[in-house]
């Protein structure tokens, strides 16, 4: 990690929007939270009971109320996520991250100097490193779809 | 019939059908009806990110639809057919007499909708629209996942959104 302690105030601001199904981006931003202190970073969003242009809506929202350009989504085919691909239709200038783990969150908290666009990458990257199989020697017949 | 599934569902292609019905169903295809979708390229890609390279995705207005329904039924492999709203499906269900199940996925919270179940909020003028469908016959079900009760129109329609999870 890409540790920083200068800048409390940079950690603890919203830069991003964990958004996703049932109550995992808030069990997801408490863990951050548990871990570093720091999960003010990031803002939970549940998809539940909410309408595609409903949870398009909320998160336009937070982002223009936060000044947020970073998503953090758990399906890449998730309603969330294309919710945000909505978002980044009219503006490019947004970061969508999918597949979103515990670790990709943290990586993201302790880069809060560098620029949005590297932090996410960064994050993504230590998110699927951190994807380990251990305990069987034997390849699986036939890999799983990442696409979902 | 290959048509596993015939879904109303206002996220239409999402975590639920693609994962939630589809692993289960051993889905090879989805096709979705939406008269708007079917006219624009950028809504086509968006929902083509959202399904496994494995899983095809059929864009349809209702007439292709109706028109393309036996090649739906035909294909060996097995599929779900999704609709945004319920006067979609209706129009399907006019077309296509074939069609004897409706599942009812997700309609969310709208101004004038009432709840019946936790993912079910209706106007008056849906749960007629939903009550024509099943005058001509149609078994109308409302579950959300698999491993949900099926709840009948009947039964849903009179209640007010409290129910128990399963």
């Amino acid at each position: 990690m890409t540790s920083s302690t200068a800048d409390i105030d940079a950690v603890a601001r919203p830069r991003a929007i964990v958004a996703g199904h049932g109550e995992l981006p808030q069990g997801l931003v408490n863990a951050v939270d548990c871990i570093s202190g720091c999960g003010a970073v990031f803002i939970p969003l549940s998809n539940y009971g909410l309408a595609g242009s409903d949870i398009e809506a909320k998160l336009r929202q937070l982002a223009d109320e936060h000044g947020i350009r970073v998503f953090f989504t758990d399906l890449p085919g998730g309603s969330a996520t294309i919710a945000v691909r909505r978002l980044m239709r009219t503006d490019s200038s947004l970061i969508l991250i999918t597949g979103t783990n515990l670790s990709t969150l943290l990586e993201f908290v302790f880069q809060p100097d560098a620029p949005v666009g590297d932090a996410a990458r960064h994050a993504a990257d230590k998110g699927r490193a951190t994807l380990v199989v251990t305990g069987d020697d034997e390849p699986p017949a036939s890999a799983p779809s990442e696409n979902r | 019939m290959s048509v596993a599934l015939y879904r109303i569902d206002d996220r239409l292609i999402h975590g639920q059908v693609v994962v939630g019905w589809g692993q289960p169903l051993n889905i090879g295809f989805i096709v979705l009806v939406d008269d708007d979708v079917a006219t624009c390229d950028w809504e086509q890609d968006l929902y083509r990110m959202g399904v496994p390279p494995e899983m095809e995705i059929i864009f349809a207005d209702v007439p292709t639809a109706v028109r393309d329904h036996a090649a739906y039924t035909g294909d060996k492999r097995r599929g779900v057919l999704v609709t945004p709203d319920i006067s979609t499906m209706r129009r399907l269900v006019e077309g296509v007499p074939e069609i004897s199940d409706v599942n009812v996925g997700g309609i969310h919270h709208r101004a004038g909708r009432v709840p019946r179940l936790r993912y079910v909020f209706l106007t008056p003028d849906e749960e007629g629209e939903l009550a024509a469908i099943s005058g001509r016959g149609v078994r109308v079900t409302a579950q959300d996942v698999p491993n949900a009760r099926q709840v009948a129109l009947a039964e849903f329609r009179r209640l007010k959104g409290d129910e128990p999870a399963t």
